[in-house]
């Protein structure tokens, strides 16, 4: 199957290059014209364009973090204790005397990496779940939505306390248990929209017209969906990172001394009036963090939708 | 190309659908949509039969289930000769290219997130009809086809009209070469000046293509100008059926004759009969006993609502179904429940 496509796409590519080398115009239009006029669109966003470069930014300095961080994320100066931002400690230290710019770039690495990979997983599996309920109607989706049913219905610290007593503490419990929950909202919306597409008529047309159904899926009901996908995605990366935070503080997710940005948040909530600098900089990193994913997705959104006015 | 090209290109016997009526929370089946009920009518190639009929008399569904897209729950659809209601799905995919449809809504029935010439070469590509380094030169070919520009291809739908949408979806369905269109209300969604252009251009390309139409429409004046034959259906079946000037002319059926009098006349100051029904259509899930149509019938007698009515000739390939105009035989007639 797959073969046969390779063979006859270099077929093709030969014949045009034998034939009419100079009036064959390449068929990529075809495959990715929408996220290529996309990423045209995306590109004037200036918005988005920040939003991404952020984010870009902060990837790096997450996976450089060992080299370029000034101290170990566990290097104590108990006798120094809490001190404000000053030139050795642009962050100011906590009370163990920990450097806070250390310890915040190290809860950005746990922080988006929970972030990215729940996500992930949660945006995978929910969009296939959901347009395959979506899609197939009746018995087969009326089974598939009730399973989720009951998984929405589990509560959600027990869920994770059972995982936990099975696989031990574990950081990719993590990403399991959120992104077993994150999925589900995803599925719901996904077939929803999947639901309300397939009756358009331009689906019909390709039924008509002879596509088969996995292309009809993947060329004309998801890109249309993506939409109110873009937008839940870019609403469950910060509920996933406060998510890791509320575990972490049940002790199920990240174990001291390492920490993460929800860890920091909590721990500095607590010593707000005495030291507030151990509240403000996590939380200038993690709304950073957020603003840049909200504006790139609102970017994304409409980027992907070719409704959208451009001027 | 064909395999015989004697034979009318599209015959439907006897086509039956029923949708069931779910209830309750367990979704008991309590009862069926007749939606179409018995109906008959072939096609001759490169003519146009129109379907007419009011709002659910089953004019759409009988055109869905003539392409497969809904499956029809008794009855035989003959396609250039062979069944079409027994074939599996790949069959039916290879079929699909030798009919197309184009749709009401000019705005639903274009993916929004595609360029035109995706959409138009995706159709070419699914089939292998053309070499992938000739497809961009087809689809422009295609697009000045339909009286666009060939720059249309590199657009989104939604940097289109109306009208130049409709011709786009045409263009689409024209891609797969196909030789039946059912054209579902093409034009009820355009603005009268619009819609004297599209017909035109089907009625052009039907010329030059050989083109066979089944055309669902609801508006008497579009269907006189494009059809060859007519059929009238109400509640799901067909009342009248003749050829298109036998229809106009001298119909015979007590509806037929009520929906040509609802047809606006150019002239104002031509007298003329209006002829208003009363009441509702029936609901199709319990349609009057006997002829469906008596209960608004303005020539109704009492045995109509016990006699079902047979399609009986009434002229050369004209025939109608009413107990009144065109009494059955004796042998035909037959009492229903």
């Amino acid at each position: 199957m797959r073969d046969s496509i390779f063979n006859r796409l270099r077929i093709d590519t030969f014949v045009t290059l034998l034939t009419d080398g100079d009036t064959g115009i390449p068929d990529v239009t075809a495959q990715s014209s929408l996220w290529r006029d996309a990423w045209r669109r995306l590109a004037r966003n200036r918005a988005a364009v920040t939003g991404l470069g952020i984010l870009c930014v902060l990837g790096i300095v997450a996976l450089a973090t060992p080299w370029i961080a000034p101290h170990g994320y566990d290097d104590q100066d108990i006798l120094m204790g809490a001190t404000p931002p000053s030139g050795e400690h642009w962050f100011g230290t906590d009370q163990l005397g920990r450097d806070l710019f250390t310890r915040v770039l190290y809860g950005g690495r746990i922080s988006l990496m929970v972030g990215l990979a729940a996500t992930a997983v949660s945006l995978v599996v929910g969009v296939l779940y959901g347009t395959i309920a979506g899609f197939s109607g009746g018995r087969v989706d009326s089974a598939m939505m009730r399973i989720v049913d009951i998984l929405y219905a589990l509560p959600f610290t027990i869920f994770v306390i059972i995982l936990m007593v099975f696989v031990g503490r574990n950081i990719v419990l993590l990403f399991v248990a959120i992104g077993a929950v994150e999925w589900l909202t995803m599925a719901r919306i996904v077939r929803g929209q999947v639901m309300s597409l397939r009756q358009k008529e331009f689906i019909e047309a390709c039924y008509v017209l002879g596509l088969r159904r996995r292309r009809i899926i993947l060329r004309h009901l998801i890109p249309n969906a993506l939409g109110p996908i873009i937008v839940y995605t870019t609403l469950t990366i910060p509920n996933v990172m406060l998510l890791e935070a509320f575990l972490s503080f049940l002790g199920l997710g990240v174990q001291a001394p390492m920490s993460s940005w929800g860890v920091l948040i909590n721990e500095g909530v607590e010593t707000m009036e005495e030291y507030p600098w151990l509240l403000i900089f996590p939380s200038i990193a993690l709304s950073v963090t957020l603003f840049a994913l909200n504006f790139l997705g609102d970017g994304l959104r409409d980027a992907l939708d070719p409704r959208v006015s451009e001027d | 190309m064909s395999m015989s090209t004697d034979g009318p290109l599209l015959e439907v016997r006897n086509l039956v659908k029923h949708f069931p009526v779910h209830s309750g929370v367990f979704g008991r089946v309590a009862g069926h949509v007749r939606a179409v009920d018995d109906v008959s009518f072939s096609i001759p190639r490169g003519k146009t039969l129109s379907l007419v009929g009011e709002s659910g008399s089953g004019k759409t569904t009988a055109g869905r289930c003539i392409l497969r897209l809904i499956e029809p729950t008794d009855g035989r659809i003959l396609f250039d000769g062979s069944d079409i209601t027994e074939l599996n799905r790949r069959q039916v995919r290879s079929l699909r290219r030798r009919m197309q449809i184009i749709f009401q809504d000019p705005y639903g029935s274009l993916n929004p997130r595609m360029t035109v010439y995706s959409m138009i070469s995706e159709a070419m590509a699914v089939h292998g009809l053309v070499p992938r380094h000739q497809r961009r030169e087809r689809v422009e070919e295609l697009l000045r086809l339909v009286g666009l520009s060939p720059d249309a291809a590199d657009r989104y739908p939604n940097e289109f009209s109306g009208g130049q949408r409709q011709r786009i979806g045409i263009a689409r369905a024209l891609a797969v070469e196909p030789d039946l269109i059912v054209a579902d209300e093409p034009v009820s969604a355009l603005d009268v000046s619009i819609q004297a252009q599209i017909l035109n251009l089907m009625e052009d390309l039907q010329q030059r293509l050989g083109l066979t139409y089944l055309f669902i429409g609801h508006n008497l004046s579009v269907i006189r100008h494009i059809s060859d034959y007519v059929a009238v259906m109400y509640l799901g079946r067909i009342v009248e059926y003749g050829p298109v000037e036998a229809i106009f002319n001298a119909c015979v059926h007590p509806y037929t004759r009520s929906l040509l009098s609802a047809v606006p006349e150019p002239e104002p100051h031509r007298k003329r009969e209006r002829i208003i029904l009363r009441g509702d259509t029936p609901s199709p899930i319990n349609p009057p006993p006997g002829c469906h149509f008596h209960p608004r019938c303005p020539h109704a007698q009492p045995e109509c609502a016990q006699w079902g009515q047979r399609l009986v000739e009434v002229g050369p390939g004209h025939t109608a179904a009413c107990h009144v105009h065109a009494p059955a035989p004796e042998h035909l007639a037959s009492p229903t429940p």
